[in-house]
């Protein structure tokens, strides 16, 4: 028995624990379950107060729903091209056509946070700024805190990319193209859930 | 230029000059210190970029020991104004004052004391409690902790520049919010406590991760010390509350800043929203404290009875039931909410359920003791004294958690007495126990015992003698944070009684600072050589060398069982010492942490003060030096196993 447990121990999970790029990776998911707990208070603070519009505009009036449609396509379009980076970085070993996706993603991250930029100055140019109401205050926080993150990872991904010229792809560089896809995927499915509350719901 | 930040923000009042004086003095002097026996490269290279889990640990409890001195000056300051400010004589303290002590008395107690406290107890055991090397992010520990010092020094900071928040610890809204706060007290403490709680979170996940994944061979869950599970438990409570936190915080200060309606009492905002959030983490936070604590005694009541812990897995299981129900009782510090009885009654039964698990654990020590050969080092008298406290401050609680009891009681100084009660009883002693179980580990020598045996009765003493008369002011209706107090009250005697309280424990603390300097005095008489300190220890942290070397184990120990090391002891299981060495792979030292707290700091204060164009350098001096430490492939090297033999034979 003890034996058993020694050598199951020895040959399996103590050195693939021991692994950087392993313990980067379980790090790093614990820190987007902690992250899902803070866009959770955010979402939790709209519910609240997404009726308090203090005589304001409320979210039916302001929305345009094309808009933030194409926001939402460009954004799901750039998790499917991180996506295909990560599986030529995987499986593939292609450098180049890693670095072609991951710029796209790019591109495509940049025009969505030039598409949320637009939108919140629209919306302040109409007069539905942050200081109209709980609502507003509430709808530019959680929706900002959001593009707060894709500047976030727009820049990690230029940093990354950097490194992958420099590197290629090595198991340091594929770890990180990994942990970052985490995150790209992760903004993907808090957008969604801000499409469907806050936009979708909004809108009926 | 420089924001709202004007001559006027320097102190006024005589008492704020001389603690600033004080300060002063006090920096001038280490800085004088460390220049006059040339030690700042030796301090540079061997402790400020270290990576070490052991001394960020150390450093971790060297910055709480220096803020539990402001904690508790702030505690003996109000105290002494309770006790004056009664009828016609209105004290020493001008109101406005009186509220910013009560205040930064708790944030300090909780985010700078408890916090590093527990942060540096764990860091120092815990990977040598699992037999690794060192934690799973060594430099994200070492920005933990930079981040930490970064939002005391902020504290410390607004106690010379400008003013703190008069808030209570918690700063509800609307009072925290710009119309009813004004100056930049509640900036400060917002941006303090953000640094605090980014670094709580790193560690947390940290700590989490060193569990999971640093593990010995062997090693299963269920053989893993008990004070592992309590971190673990703690661990999963940071991470999933801290963030809650963070985004309260951040909320506050958009209502402060870009004025914003969150929580304001017009423009559609909800108050009760901010109570709502920040209790979802500050019960949660609680249980952080405490669980470790609850570990440490776990570790020492087995050491001391001489027997193996009773009921291992109901204890785990204890630990585990605590952690999940801690989230479902926050309503209970604001049952006068209004939300009704049938909420109030849900979080009230919650609440009364904890103290079932609780109550286990409390029978597990017990039951270790009974019958065991106990030897009454200073460690199991804080166990014991421990047990005494905390079963009364439970049982309180309970009280409190009736709703209808707890409509009389709230804000109360029953509540202050009952928190202090559990707080006090469980988390310091806790620590303090740990300290001295543990220090002959870190440091190679025993503490004092006779000074600490002395320290522990005039805490106990001191302890009954502050906060019994505070349960029965509690009782007559005094409410918290009373600057002044009417004549009629009768309360001034027990007032008196409790400052004198506050005495007798300002001798433990004396003491304990009395035993440092003795023990480092006297640290050739009580040196530990062979590691094993108390000498009857089970767990893998005695099986090296006390200090251990920086990679903790030349050779990586493999588990057979719960008690690690006590079966190499008894011959069950072989030690790990074949004189066959490896080459072992360590972590860089980096400064990296460091810049980053630094310029954290520089950042908060400006945004304090509104300074906007340094906020925005330093936000972009963080994410450069962010961006140098990830290009930056050559982190780890390697030390070849010849000079680990080297090692080796000179601690042999």
């Amino acid at each position: 028995m003890t034996t058993q447990t020694l050598t199951h121990h020895k040959e399996g999970s103590w050195e693939a624990r021991h692994n950087k790029e392993a313990k980067a990776l379980f790090g790093f998911w614990i820190y987007i379950m902690s992250d899902v707990l803070l866009f959770g208070s955010l979402f939790a603070t709209y519910a609240v107060l997404h009726n308090n519009v203090f005589g304001g505009p409320s979210a039916g009036e302001l929305f345009s729903m094309p808009f933030v449609l194409t926001e939402t396509l460009i954004l799901l379009t750039s998790t499917f091209t991180y996506g295909l980076a990560s599986v030529y970085a995987h499986h593939h070993n292609r450098k180049d056509l890693v670095i072609f996706w991951m710029m796209l993603t790019m591109f495509l991250g940049v025009a969505f946070l030039v598409m949320e930029v637009t939108e919140f100055v629209k919306l302040f140019g109409e007069g539905a700024s942050w200081q109209v109401s709980g609502f507003l205050s509430s709808f530019f926080t959680l929706v900002g805190t959001h593009g707060v993150h894709v500047t976030a990872g727009v820049l990690w991904m230029g940093g990354l990319l950097v490194q992958v010229l420099r590197h290629g792809l090595t198991e340091t560089t594929v770890g990180k193209i990994t942990t970052l896809g985490l995150f790209w995927h992760f903004l993907d499915i808090v957008w969604i859930f801000i499409f469907t509350f806050v936009y979708l719901m909004g809108a009926i | 230029m420089l924001g709202n930040l004007t001559t006027a923000a320097l102190p006024q009042d005589h008492i704020v000059i001389t603690a600033s004086i004080f300060m002063g003095i006090s920096a001038v002097g280490v800085i004088a210190l460390i220049t006059y026996f040339k030690r700042w490269k030796w301090l540079w290279t061997e402790w400020l970029t270290s990576v070490d889990h052991k001394k960020i640990g150390i450093m971790y409890i060297i910055l709480a020991f220096v803020m539990i001195v402001r904690g508790f000056a702030d505690a003996v300051m109000m105290r002494l104004q309770q006790i004056l400010s009664v009828g016609d004589s209105y004290g020493y303290l001008p109101p406005e004052h009186y509220d910013q002590i009560f205040t930064a008395h708790g944030v300090t107690m909780i985010f700078f004391v408890a916090m590093p406290l527990l942060v540096g107890l764990v860091n120092v055991v815990l990977p040598l409690q699992i037999g690794a090397r060192d934690v799973a992010y060594p430099f994200l520990n070492s920005l933990s902790l930079w981040l930490t010092v970064a939002g005391a020094a902020l504290v410390n900071v607004s106690l010379v520049i400008g003013e703190f928040a008069a808030t209570g610890w918690l700063s509800y809204p609307p009072l925290s919010g710009i119309t009813f706060s004004p100056g930049v007290g509640v900036d400060y403490y917002i941006w303090a406590l953000q640094l605090s709680g980014a670094a709580s979170l790193l560690a947390g996940i940290n700590f989490f991760a060193t569990i999971i994944m640093m593990r010995c061979p062997g090693m299963t869950l269920m053989r893993m010390p008990v004070f592992v599970w309590t971190v673990l438990g703690s661990m999963a409570l940071v991470i999933i509350t801290f963030p809650i936190f963070t985004a309260s915080l951040a909320m506050l200060s958009l209502d402060r800043m870009m004025g914003m309606h969150f929580f304001t009492a017009d423009f559609g905002g909800n108050a009760m929203m901010y109570v709502n959030l920040i209790w979802a983490w500050g019960h949660p936070e609680v249980y952080i404290l405490v669980l470790p604590a609850f570990g440490i005694f776990s570790e020492v009541v087995s050491t001391f009875a001489r027997k193996r812990l009773f009921g291992y897995t109901t204890m785990i299981w204890a630990v585990m039931a605590i952690t999940f129900l801690s989230f479902v009782v926050w309503v209970h510090h604001f049952f006068t909410m209004g939300a009704g009885a049938n909420v109030n009654a849900f979080f009230g039964i919650m609440t009364m359920i904890i103290a079932i698990p609780t109550g286990v654990k409390v029978f597990n020590w017990l039951f270790t003791m009974f019958r065991g050969r106990i030897t009454f080092a200073s460690p199991m008298l804080w166990l014991v004294g421990f047990i005494f406290t905390f079963t009364i401050g439970g049982m309180t609680g309970v009280l409190l958690s009736v709703p209808a009891a707890d409509f009389q009681l709230h804000n109360s100084l029953f509540l202050i007495a009952h928190f202090h009660n559990t707080i006090i009883g469980g988390v310091v002693f806790g620590y303090f126990a740990g300290i001295t179980y543990w220090f002959p580990k870190a440091f190679g020598f025993k503490l004092n015992e006779k000074l600490g045996k002395a320290a522990f009765w005039a805490w106990i003493i001191g302890f009954f003698v502050t906060f019994i008369p505070l349960y029965i002011l509690g009782l007559m209706g005094m409410t918290r944070r009373l600057s002044h107090i009417d004549a009629a009250s009768d309360w001034q005697p027990l007032l008196i009684v409790a400052g004198v309280g506050v005495l007798i424990i300002a001798v433990g603390v004396v003491l304990q600072i009395l035993q440092f300097i003795v023990s480092v005095r006297d640290r050739k008489h009580n040196m530990d050589t062979t590691g094993d300190a108390w000498g009857e220890g089970r767990t893998l942290e005695w099986s090296t060398s006390s200090p251990p070397p920086f990679y903790n184990f030349a050779t990586i120990p493999t588990v057979h069982g719960r008690h690690a090391f006590w079966d190499m002891k008894h011959g069950e299981s072989s030690e790990p010492k074949s004189g066959h060495y490896e080459d072992i792979h360590m972590p860089k030292s980096t400064g990296i942490g460091f810049y980053i707290g630094g310029v954290s700091f520089v950042m908060c204060f400006a945004l304090v003060w509104h300074i906007w164009w340094l906020a925005a350098l330093g936000l972009a001096a963080i994410i450069t030096l962010a961006m140098i430490r990830s290009f930056d492939y050559e982190t780890e090297y390697f030390v070849p196993k010849e000079e680990v033999a080297k090692i080796e034979a000179a601690r042999a």
